[in-house]
Parts: C-alpha cells; structure tokens; sequence
C-alpha cells in the first residue's frame, strides 16, 4: 500500500515535457528498460530515426540487412534474455518484410514489439508512395496491433504494447505510426500499463480443478507428463523439476519445451513428436494419466489425434484458453499460469515412484540407441554425420551454449542431440518452421546473452534465405558460432521425397556456392571441413575463436532423420528404419 | 460432429478494425458467417455483436474462445438457439400499383403481423419483424405482387436467462 502511495506520489510529480511524437516514442522505449533494438530506415520512419541519434546512449540500434533479419533477430533476443524484443521499419515493403518473423513470433509466443512508420495520416487509404494497410496485414498474425495518427496517443498506446506483447501468453504487437504523428509534437509523460479491462492475462486458478488433477494423478498407475514452452515462459524450470521429482513422473518435451528440464535428468524420456524420441512417444499411447502443461498439442507433437493418449483421462494446464479442448479434450482442464498450477500441485501430490513404468520407458530408449542414435553419433566410416556434430558441440560446450538452430533435418538432429542444461539456451522456429531463421535469430540471442557462448546450426538451404546478415555480424563483430551442415540438398524435403514419393528428387539438389568465401569476403573468419579426422579440431578452433565465425561443414548428403511419426500416423507407429 | 445454428454474442471495446479481427476468426477456417450486428450495447462505449453460423459444437466453442482471447473483446459467449430471444427485421418495397384490392393487402398483413410503414404514389414499404422463417414466409406471399425491394438484416437478441457474466461485463469500471 505504501509503494503505492508514494508511486503516485512521484507520478503526480512528474510534469509533462513538450517534445515530437518521434522523440516521445523513443523516450517509451527507454522508460520501459529497453537497450537494443533491431531495424532499417526508409522514408516513413526517418522521424523516429532522427530522435534515435539522441539516444545512442541508451538503446543500441543494430541496422540488420533486411526487415525479415530484424524480426528474427528480436526473437532470438526476446528467446534468450527473456525481455520484448523491439523492432523497426519502415511503410509498405519495410513493414511488409517482417511478416514471416511476425507469424513466427505469434505461432511461439515470443513478446515482440514492432514498430512500422506509415505515409501521414492524410493519404491513409489513397495508395500512397509505399502505403501499406500494414494493420490489415498483420492482424492474423499479431497478438494486437495499433494505428497511431496522433503524436499525443503515443505514450498510452506504447504502455499497452508493451503490457500485452509480454503478459499472460506473450507475442507480438505492432504499432503502427503516420509521419505526421512522429512530427507532431505532444506533451510527453509515461506511466506503464498495468491493466487493460477487457484483457486478462493471467487467470485465477479454479481450486477445485487443482484437487481433481491432484486425485488422479495420485492414484494413476503409469503417469506421463508431456510440458512445453509455457514453463519456460512462465519462469517454472525449478517448480517442474520439484514435481517431477516428487510424483516420480517420467516426461518429455516438446521441440520449445526443451530446456525446461535437464536433458540428462533421469525422468526426461526426450523430446515429443515427429522426430522426438522413441520412448516419450510411443509411451504417450499407453499412459493412464497424461499430464500436459504449457503446451497446445500441435499436429507435429500428436501425429493423429484419434489415436493419440486413448488411454489416458488428460490433465491439460495451460494459461491461453484458446487451447484448451481445441486439439485434445482435457479430462480436467487447468487455465492457469504454469508456475502458479505447479507450485500449488506440488504440496497436494505424493511423492511416488514407478519403477516398472519408467523401466518400459528405458526398455525403449535402450531400443532407440541401438537402432539410432549409437550409428547417429558415433558412426566409424563414411562422411560426417550430423548427430556427430551436434554431440561434439554438447560436449565441447559442456551443454551450457545458447543454441539456435533453422529448419529442416539439422534442426531436429539439433534438437535431439544436444543436452540442454540451461534456460534460455534453445531459440528455434518452431510452430512456423521458418527457414532462415537462425542467422538473425542468432544476432539477437547473443546481444541478449553475451556472456555465452552462441551457436547457430543452419542448413545450406536455410542459409541462404538470410545469409545478408552475415553483413550485420560483421558490422557489429557479433561474435556468434555459424555451423553450416551441408548436404547439397534441402534435406528434410530430399527425406519426404525419398519415404514417401518414391525418391522422385524434385527440386530439392542444391548447387551452393563455397561458403568460407562468402563468410570470409563479409570478413568472417570460416573453414570448410569434409573429413571427421578434422572435426574436433575445427569445432575447438571455432570456440576459442574470439570473433565471429563460420564453420561449413560437408555432411552424409542422404542422411535420414529417424525416428519419425509419418504424418498421419499414430505417435505409436513411430518409425525407428 | 453434426453442424447446427450458433449465435455468439460479443462485448467489446469501441475499436476501429475490431469487425476485421472478429471475421478473420472464421474466414481462417473457411467458415461462412450467417449474420453479423454491430451495435452499441445499453452501456455507453462498449459494443455489442451478434454473430449467426452453422458449426459443430466443438468449432463453434472454440471460435468463441478465439473471439474472447481478442485484446479489446470484453467477453464473447456462445448460445444454443433455444437459450435466446432473437428476431430480424425485413422491409418490402412493393409497387403501389399491385394492390388493386386493399382488402388483399390488409389480410396479408394481417396474417403476418406487419405494418406498413410509408405509403408513396408508386410504391409502399411494409415492414415485419420476425425469424428468418417469417420473414421469408411473407416474401412468399408477396411474390405475386411487384416487389421493387426487399432487404433483411441481421439477427438481434437477448438472452432467455440473463448471465451473471453478462451482467459483469457491462459494470466494468471505466478504463482509465
Ligand atoms: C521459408 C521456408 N520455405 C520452405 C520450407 C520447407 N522446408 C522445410 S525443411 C526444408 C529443407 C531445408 O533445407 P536445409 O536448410 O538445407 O536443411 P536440411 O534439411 O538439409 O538440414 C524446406 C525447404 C520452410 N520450412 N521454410
Ligand atoms: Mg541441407
């Protein structure tokens, strides 16, 4: 009560400050804590930009190479500090660019910030010079978004963006703003958001649930719980790991969940879905009690949802309602914050342990190594396997890298094979699976975690749809690790060809250029490496490396990636061959 | 799951582009929407919606659960066509000329319980509020005279019983 007081106290004394919408957009930025920014100027936006020259001292503006780049650097920055990512660009093409890093955001959850410049507001809606109804656009795609035709509706506007972009299920906002609103001058006072009457972030707990969830997870006889970003989201990495343990419930994780717990935790059976592990998903079908928790059963995670947890009553704990019955009924639905369901779960569960049970899920793991994963990361002959390279990196980086990983077969070999020790470490297109994510995505996670060691994983398709910001690395000496696995071949399309279109290779063979060369004219220091002899040497030389760096590495050019639920199928019709 | 009629009912803020957030809800499902009505509600600056289409009840529900998750959507709710008290309102432009028997014209809209609501040299306009049925019943038995016009609007309602949410939705306090 006290605080309260005295922070209207100081409110109250604020006065107002008579500056130009520009000036007082940026000036939001700052008061909301923010230090980076990713973006690209044009016309529409040159006021903002103006402003920004003041403030060099408090935000640090990186110019990216492309509008697409600046989203996904925002992500990675959003994904591996846990703060709102924020960024820039200009009317029509500017805005329309970062479309793709907007779906993603939205379709992960990841707080963003977009900001687009607009013709003034008087050629709204007459095809204007670079006019876009970039509202109309982003609506799908946004968890809101705003027009701004007024220089006073700034600071309010910029409140509620931030306030929405980051509570309850977070994602991305635009604002969208005319010239004429960044010239205009307003009389400037921020005062943050703290609640929007018609939106409420975070749901009150319906106790009697709790109890109901609480009995049936006490009297099942082979629980599983399935979790999913929503615990990283929510801060519940701790609160999980005290339950699991408690209830002596095996897990797994879905692609975003990785990282919330341990890779190496005993009671970790892997990831979920297509390409997860055997055992979490094959044991999905027998369970008796599934425990879902921050995550929303995408198809990739429940291969054919007929099927799928049949003999299970479903516990499902999730804070976006939305989600809740929309793919799988929950027998007992949760709406509630991860951390907040977990925490009061906790002290209502037994502590248990099933020995039997958790033998069935080793039984499978045990099957998946010697059919897999022994041939994946330790093969004798023949050219570099992915899996190899992906387990040399966990070691070499005790698994305590911030890992950032693209789309397509090294994404999912990625993810399966390195053990993840820490938060904030896996930053990866998942719900969208956009290719060329990982490049800029990468920028952005090491300025939000320069401490650690930055890795991104890329293939050579997906490389090459935003290999420009190898121009911003170099600019900036962001000293991120590029690792290309290269097979010639948009490999995870080449694998579907292969298994399901009777290796009929339509356009999936990629010429590529020779990569070190391009890294190195950008003035990053890269190799190129073939021969597994090379490997470990080249990895080590890469870490120690202080700057930026690429490493192109030529793997198995008709590598498949197994196991795999093939669309369609039952996650108990896992294929291992 | 069997398709049948849903009417959802929205609250919301007064927001320029909220009609486009609310439809795109259903277009992304290839849904097509029966009726919409838009109209502030009895509270000054919240607006109320009314929404008819054909769903499975599954869809329907989560289409309301979409709708409610909108930023500057208050509330929305689903109802079953026997929870709610709704009608249309349709307006029939005839020629004046038709009618050479007033008593015919009496009759009819007498059967119907509709007015008429202008009378002009040539034309005359009747107006009747009723369900989609009614309304189109006396569209029918207006087809042998000269119909010059007709149109029909969406569907309004109220509730059979008043929900507490409801209720809570229109005494929020005013947003600062
Ligand atoms: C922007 C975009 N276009 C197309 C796809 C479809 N797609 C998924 S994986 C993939 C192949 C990726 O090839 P590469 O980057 O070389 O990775 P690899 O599978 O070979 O490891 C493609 C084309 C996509 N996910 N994103
Ligand atoms: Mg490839």
């Amino acid at each position: 009560m006290e605080t309260l007081v005295s922070k209207k106290k100081k409110n109250n004394t604020k006065t107002p400050v008579r500056i130009s919408g520009a000036e007082a957009l940026i000036r939001c930025l700052v008061e909301e804590g923010a230090d980076t920014l990713f973006g690209y100027p044009g016309g529409a936006i040159m006021p903002i930009y103006d402003a920004l020259y003041d403030y060099g001292d408090k935000l640090n503006h990186i110019l990216v190479r492309h509008e697409q780049g600046a989203t996904h650097a925002a992500q990675g920055y959003a994904r591996a500090s846990g703060k709102t990512g924020i960024c820039f660009a200009t009317s029509g093409p500017g805005a329309t660019n970062m479309i793709t890093g907007i779906a993603d955001a939205l379709i992960d959850s990841t707080p963003l910030l977009c900001i687009t410049g607009q013709v003034i507001s008087g050629l709204l809606g007459t095809d204007a010079f670079q006019e876009t109804d970039v509202i109309g656009i982003s609506k799908p795609i946004t968890k809101w978004n705003f027009q701004i035709t007024r220089a006073d509706e700034i600071a309010s506007t910029m409140a509620r963006a931030f306030y929405i972009a980051r509570s309850g299920r977070p994602g991305p906002v635009l604002i969208d703003v005319t010239k004429d609103a960044q010239l205009q001058e307003c009389d400037f006072i921020y005062r943050k958001c703290k609640s929007i009457r018609s939106y409420k972030p975070v749901p009150v707990i319906d106790e009697a649930k709790l109890k109901e969830a609480a009995a049936l997870i006490n009297q099942a006889k082979k629980p599983f719980m399935v979790f999913g970003q929503g615990i990283l989201l929510s801060g519940a990495k701790k609160e999980l790991k005290l339950f699991i343990e408690k209830s002596g419930i095996p897990s797994g994780a879905t692609l975003l969940g990785l990282s919330a717990l341990d890779s190496d935790h005993p009671l970790h059976m892997g990831m979920l879905g297509m390409h997860g592990n055997y055992a979490p998903n094959v044991k999905t079908n027998d369970c008796d009690v599934l425990i879902a928790v921050g995550m929303r059963f995408d198809d990739r995670v429940t291969g054919n949802v007929k099927t799928y947890a049949k003999n299970a009553q479903v516990i499902h704990i999730e804070i976006d309602d939305a989600e809740i019955d929309k793919i799988i009924k929950a027998d007992v639905a949760i709406h509630a914050d991860a951390k907040e369901a977990l925490t009061k779960l906790l002290s209502m569960i037994k502590a248990k342990s099933y020995p039997d049970w958790i033998a069935e899920f080793e039984a499978c793991k045990k099957i998946e190594y010697e059919k897999i994963i022994r041939k994946d990361l330790h093969p004798e002959s023949g050219k570099i396997r992915m899996g190899e390279v992906v387990n040399l990196i966990s070691e070499i980086t005790d698994n305590n890298a911030v890992i950032v990983s693209d789309v397509g077969q090294h994404q999912m070999v990625t993810e399966r094979y390195y053990r993840y020790s820490t938060t904030n470490s896996n930053v990866t297109s998942g719900g969208l699976g956009t290719m060329g994510f990982a490049l800029p995505a990468a920028i952005g996670a090491k300025i939000g975690q320069p401490d650690r060691q930055v890795i991104a994983i890329i293939g050579d398709g997906g490389f090459q749809m935003t290999i420009q910001e190898l121009g911003t690395i170099f600019q900036y000496k962001i000293p991120v690790k590029i690792i290309i696995l290269n097979n010639n071949f948009l490999g995870m399309v080449r694998q579907w060809q292969q298994m399901f279109f009777t290796k009929r290779y339509s356009f999936t063979e990629l010429v590529n250029p020779e990569f070190s060369k391009v890294a190195i004219s950008f003035g990053i220091t890269s190799q190129k490496i073939s021969e597994r002899k090379y490997l470990k040497a080249a990895l080590d030389e890469m870490m120690e490396y202080e700057g930026p760096y690429l490493l192109d590495i030529i793997v198995e050019k008709e590598e498949n990636v197994f196991p795999m639920v093939p669309s369609g199928a039952s996650v108990s019709d896992i294929r291992l061959e | 799951m069997e398709k049948r009629k849903f009417t959802i009912s929205v609250f919301s803020e007064d927001r320029i582009g909220l009609l486009h957030s609310i439809t795109i809800i259903f277009t992304r499902r290839k849904m097509s929407i029966e009726s919409i009505n838009s109209s502030e509600s009895e509270r000054k600056g919240i607006y109320r919606y009314t929404i008819v289409f054909s769903a499975d009840y599954d869809t329907a529900r989560n289409v309301t659960k979409q709708i409610d998750k909108l930023i500057d959507v208050l509330r929305a709710f689903l109802h079953e066509e026997e929870q709610i008290i709704h009608r249309e309102i349709a307006l029939y432009k005839v020629a004046t000329s038709s009618f050479y028997n007033g008593n015919e014209v009496e009759q009819l809209l007498r059967k119907h319980s509709a007015n008429i609501i202008r009378i002009e040299q040539d034309y005359l306009v009747i107006e009747k509020t009723g369900w989609k049925n009614e309304t189109q019943a006396l569209l029918q038995d207006l087809e042998p005279y000269k119909i010059l016009e007709f149109a029909r609007s969406a569907r309004v309602m109220v509730t059979k019983r008043w929900k507490r949410l409801h209720k809570n939705v229109l005494e929020l306090e005013q947003e600062h």
